[in-house]
């Protein structure tokens, strides 16, 4: 139990947070000055850290792969940012968004890391509108709110469709501030491939300079992985084509454990696949599903002939229309959850009723509720959407229903923390998606723009205090220590390994094969025989990608295809230990649907009894099998009960 | 001050500046003009040259309209290389008409062109009028001045091809003025939402104005005599 | 809208190995394109055949994939982000091409954006505009309360029309003078309209104007070109504000 000290506060829920506050360490600013702090990624969770700790008088290094710090992959969320600041006077609260994100989560996630989230919720408003954030306002010239998915009140705010991308502006244009005044060191560019340890602490990482190629080593006092989701392992999701998991899994392979990896959110709304050429995955946003209405063909002729564009969608008669998400789930209907939405689909369309070339598509529908408000309304509230939607796949939704499928989204699990976000490697710290600890098995809409942002502004720059606070004599990191030399000769050695393999496949060819093995049987439903089965065919993959993959141009110039090997090489490993984590959780819980553990109408049944964990999966050499932690889950101000949303 | 004529935006506002002293003066010199073809005897129109010959405001502004025109010269040339040097590799294909018109990327080629004809324009009349002289002598209402309008309409009288080239000239002016006279305001940063589309009409008007106005002149003579 | 096949395709590409190398134009040929696939789709395509010819693939920038994280750049027949209007690279589709077509594919050209590889270019320059000015300086922490300050909806609207700018270049890229006044007044307009940003309004646009002076961006001549090409629209109204505010900058020292 001592490695997985979860170091939560003693006392009353609400008062938790406080108290640790008033017990943990403070550095003073003079002392500040001298320590150094790396933060890798600066998407919401990275920039906002970065930012405030700079500010704090901490010297700060960050590190992002994208050419600027704004690319980071939280510039794509679209639909809001949860908080409780009951502006809207329809009795919310802190207590009752703690609830809703555990009970989204289908209590897999930890009481007091939820509740702090939802305290310092009302703060992050605060901080994005002085930093600029035009988030949208009523004609009094207030703020606005929208509701979401999962809850009854309204505590969304937002800008436009375009929320995650102003929210990190506002932390970008605060990290700016720090670079213009020297408090930040600024790589982009550079991509962290391993994180050094000395004496057991955190003491740096080893970068490449995605441009000129050289291995570079940077030291400090501690190091800060904000480094997103690992969502990619599927090949197609709605990340980022450079969204990975490799940083993360360098601090697994260091001794930080992870966690939960098998929570990943597959999100029902994306525009479906195309053929074989596809590359990634565009979400539409979860608000279509407030006006548009699911359906597939009742009759399975009918979707033979959609499928072979026979007919099209207008042609089927309003009685031969299966609207399944209204009729599984009556009082809930087309807003059931994310996971139950997605599970829906997919057992339409594996029952032979998809609408697309390929059978794997529903309809999202808004003619009805065109012909109820107006197109006039549906345009003001969805008009980018459409726009979008039209200019991907040159149909135009006022006219045609749009097809959707799942796809994956966000991974909800990640790098264990403890209550300060220090993975088990002292000095180490995960922030935002890139750690396991407040979704659970299951992340509510508009609530990960949240956790990036409180991670960074409000939680770190407090908690990496109580560490720092003990490190102030610690000299500054000496990069020609041995540790470090190691360090970057095993990733020169990787990398040359990687190089000189000289096969005749090249990358995408492995990543593809990762992605349909992981999305089959490591996907939207699992079982142990196919988990088992997706732990062997890993392995092969694995072993041909280490005999076969060819990577042309050259090592020290500018080479994506060098970059995505190395991605690739840890999606291969990130997929096996999914799949192992899947195999050992038999419960259906969230994101995660286990067939051997469903109710009598095929519904995901949660297994409190066995299952009320954090699996922690510690690192136990190449080519061993990980060795299991488990965090038991303690639940003293909620009762467990089981979701329906019939 | 110095920094602020080099910078990208003062390099501008002093093309707006002096943009828009130009638009006035060829308001002014638009006005006088049409008196060419409202009196065929030619008397007002010697009357008011005459006027603008002698009148002490008028000598005062014409050194500065002389600078006017210099300084929205020579900042050109300055602007244009700046600009151009922005760009040391050029495209190999280029498509942007789909983007923009012709004439607002090519101010400085309009420019140039009305600036030969201005040149023209100047031997022709003011060079003589100012300085070679041998202009005849009449005399209005008992006062002595230029016959003027004899130098001009004897000119538009007799040449084809100098009509030809005061008609190009104003047309070159008006496409010229289509662009830069909104161009000015919005550089000034007098323009908004609601005011954009509407200084780009008034511009397009005044281009008008000013290409039909000088263009008449010279058709007027070739037509009528 | 059924998709269909481009049987073949020749792609006339930009290729330079480093920042110091000349460059040239090469042109390669592909076949059986869905016109369904987006055009960065295609590129991949491509670059998976070069591969495995043995040949070198294409670089060029590209992220998030669904138009916003502005990573993506190319100069497409002549055009920033192609032969659509409202989109970037990423979100151009193949069905805007023609079967049998040559289609050229440049980088962004500019003195402030250099050649990195092939299509690669370097874009620090904007990075260092905004520093030298485009926030508003607060400390996180101690600030008012959200609904402190009320903000007309028209002024939140203007102010998210203006920011929502994703930074991708096509604005110098398209401008004959590549000057990068669109995307400077894009930030000094999102932050002035904003009462948390206007006590900072004059120096921030002072500072940001004379950085990109400094960086080798060329001067706006109104053409506007810059709103048409740019794939959120974003209008030149907002060079006209930050003119007013540079001047009345520079008039009040």
């Amino acid at each position: 139990m001592s490695i997985l000290d979860s170091k939560i506060p003693e006392g009353p829920l609400a008062e938790k947070w406080n108290k640790h506050k008033s017990n943990i360490k403070v550095v003073s600013p003079a002392n500040k000055r001298k320590l150094e702090v790396i933060v890798v990624g600066t998407g919401l969770g990275g920039a906002s850290a970065a930012a405030s700790l700079a500010e704090l008088g901490y010297k700060v290094k960050a590190f992002c792969y994208q050419d600027s710090p704004r690319r980071a992959h939280s510039i794509a969320a679209q639909g809001g940012i949860n908080a409780a600041k009951n502006y809207q006077n329809d009795n919310d609260s802190v207590f009752r968004l703690f609830y809703d994100t555990i009970k989204g989560g289908d209590y897999r996630a930890r009481e007091a890391n939820v509740y702090r989230l939802a305290e310092v919720s009302p703060n992050i408003i605060d901080q994005c509108v002085a930093q600029g954030v035009p988030f949208g306002r009523e004609y009094g010239g207030l703020l606005d709110n929208r509701s979401f998915g999962g809850v009854l009140v309204s505590r969304t705010f937002y800008a436009r469709g375009q929320t995650g991308q102003q929210l990190l502006l506002g932390a970008y244009q605060a990290l700016n501030r720090q670079i213009s005044k020297g408090n930040v060191e600024m790589y982009s560019r550079h991509e962290m491939l391993d994180v050094v340890k000395i004496d057991g602490k955190a003491r740096g990482i080893i970068a490449r300079d995605l441009v000129s190629g050289e291995i570079k080593r940077f030291g400090a006092h501690a190091v800060v992985v904000a480094t997103g989701g690992y969502g990619n392992v599927f090949f197609l999701s709605t990340n980022a084509m450079g969204s990975n998991g490799s940083a993360a899994w360098q601090c697994y392979k260091k001794g930080a454990m992870m966690s939960n990896p098998c929570f990943v959110q597959i999100h029902p709304t994306c525009i479906p696949v195309h053929g074989d050429q596809q590359s990634k995955l565009t979400l539409m946003s979860e608000s279509l599903r407030n006006d548009g209405r699911v359906w597939v063909p009742k009759k399975n002729e009918d979707a033979e002939k959609l499928r072979k564009g026979e007919i099209g969608p207008n042609d089927i008669p309003e009685d031969d229309r299966d609207f399944y998400l209204e009729r599984r789930y009556p009082s809930y209907g087309n807003l059931v959850p994310r996971d139950v939405a997605s599970r829906a689909a997919k057992e339409r369309c594996d029952a032979g009723f998809g609408v697309n070339a390929e059978g794997k598509a529903v309809y999202l529908d808004f003619k009805y509720a065109i012909e109820r408000l107006g197109k006039d309304v549906i345009k003001a509230r969805y008009g980018n959407l459409f726009q979008m939607y039209e200019k991907i796949t040159d149909v135009d939704p006022y006219k045609e229903p749009m097809m959707i499928y799942p796809a994956i989204h966000y991974s909800m699990g990640g790098t264990w923390v403890d209550y300060n976000l220090m993975t088990t490697v002292p000095g180490l710290y995960s922030i935002g998606e890139a750690n396991f600890s407040d979704h659970g098995a299951n992340r509510l809409g508009a609530s990960a723009l949240m956790q990036g942002l409180a991670d960074g502004y409000f939680v770190l720059p407090y908690t990496i205090g109580d560490y720092l606070a003990d490190e102030i004599l610690t000299p500054k990191a000496d990069t020609n220590a041995l540790e470090f030399e190691e360090a970057e000769k095993a990733v020169t050695g990787r990398i040359e390994k990687l190089f000189n393999i000289k096969g005749s496949k090249p990358v995408d060819y492995f990543h593809k094969k990762l992605g349909h093995v992981m999305w089959d049987y490591v996907g939207m439903s699992r079982n142990a025989e196919g988990l088992k089965k997706a732990i062997e065919m890993i392995k092969e993959i694995r072993e041909e990608f280490w005999k076969d993959v060819k990577i042309p141009g050259e090592l020290n110039n500018l080479n994506p295809e060098l970059e995505k090997a190395g991605r690739v090489a840890d999606f291969l490993d990130i997929g096996e230990l999914m799949a192992h984590d899947a195999l050992d959780r038999n419960e259906s819980c969230g994101g995660h649907f286990r067939e051997e553990s469903v109710t009598e109408d095929g519904e995901a049944k949660r297994d409190d009894e066995q299952f009320t964990y954090v699996s922690c999966w510690e690192f136990n050499g190449e080519g061993k099998e990980p060795v299991l932690h488990k965090e038991d889950l303690v639940f003293e101000n909620v009762k467990l009960t089981q979701r329906s949303y019939k | 001050m110095s920094k602020f004529l080099t910078a990208s935006i003062g390099r501008k506002f002093i093309m707006s500046i002096s943009g828009l002293f130009l638009v006035m003066f060829l308001a002014v010199h638009l006005s006088v003009n049409l008196l060419l073809i409202f009196d065929d005897s030619g008397e007002l129109f010697n009357i008011a040259a005459h006027f603008m010959v002698t009148n002490p405001l008028i000598r005062i502004v014409e050194p500065l309209l002389g600078l006017g025109f210099l300084v929205h010269i020579i900042w050109s040339f300055f602007l244009e290389y700046q600009n151009w040097k922005a760009r040391p590799v050029k495209y190999n294909q280029k498509n942007p008409a789909v983007a923009s018109t012709w004439t607002s990327r090519n101010m400085l080629v309009l420019g140039a062109l009305v600036l030969v004809f201005l040149i023209i324009h100047i031997i022709n009349f003011y060079w003589v009028i100012r300085f070679t002289g041998g202009v005849q002598e009449i005399t209005i209402n008992g006062e002595h001045m230029e016959d003027t309008y004899s130098l001009v309409a004897g000119l538009f009288k007799t040449s084809v091809i100098y009509d030809i080239i005061y008609v190009l000239g104003g047309i070159l002016l008006g496409f010229h003025l289509s662009h830069g006279f909104w161009s000015a305001f919005h550089t000034l940063g007098l323009s908004n939402k609601q005011w954009m589309s509407r200084l780009q009409i008034i511009g397009k008007i005044y281009a008008v104005i000013i290409a039909v106005g000088f263009s008449i002149i010279p058709l007027y003579f070739l037509i009528k005599f | 809208m059924a998709d269909k096949i481009l049987k073949k395709l020749n792609i006339k590409v930009w290729r330079q190995n480093n920042a110091q190398d000349k460059g040239r134009f090469e042109t390669y040929t592909i076949e059986n394109i869905s016109t369904g696939s987006s055009f960065l789709e295609m590129l991949d395509i491509l670059n998976n055949n070069l591969i495995e010819e043995g040949k070198d693939p294409i670089a060029f920038d590209h992220d998030c994939r669904e138009g916003i994280c502005g990573t993506c750049s190319l100069f497409i027949n002549g055009r920033a982000h192609g032969p659509d209007t409202e989109v970037t690279t990423c979100q151009l589709h193949m069905r805007k091409f023609k079967d049998g077509e040559t289609i050229t594919i440049e980088p962004w050209r500019a003195a402030a954006f250099p050649v990195i590889k092939d299509l690669v270019v370097d874009r620090t320059a904007f990075e260092k505009i905004l520093q030298a000015g485009g926030y508003i300086s607060v400390n996180t922490g101690g600030v008012p309360d959200a609904n402190a300050i009320p903000i007309s909806h028209e002024d939140a609207e203007e102010s998210m029309d203006a920011a929502s700018c994703i930074g991708c270049g096509a604005c110098v890229a398209a401008c004959k003078n590549s000057s990068a006044m669109l995307f400077v007044s894009a930030k000094v307009a999102h932050l002035a309209k904003l009462p948390q940003g206007k006590v900072e309004a004059k120096s921030r646009a002072r500072k940001m104007v004379a950085k990109m002076d400094e960086l080798g961006f060329g001067g706006c001549t109104n053409t506007g070109a810059c709103e048409v090409e740019c794939p959120k629209s974003i209008s030149i109204t907002n060079i006209a504000r930050l003119n007013r505010e540079y001047l009345t900058a520079r008039f009040s020292e």
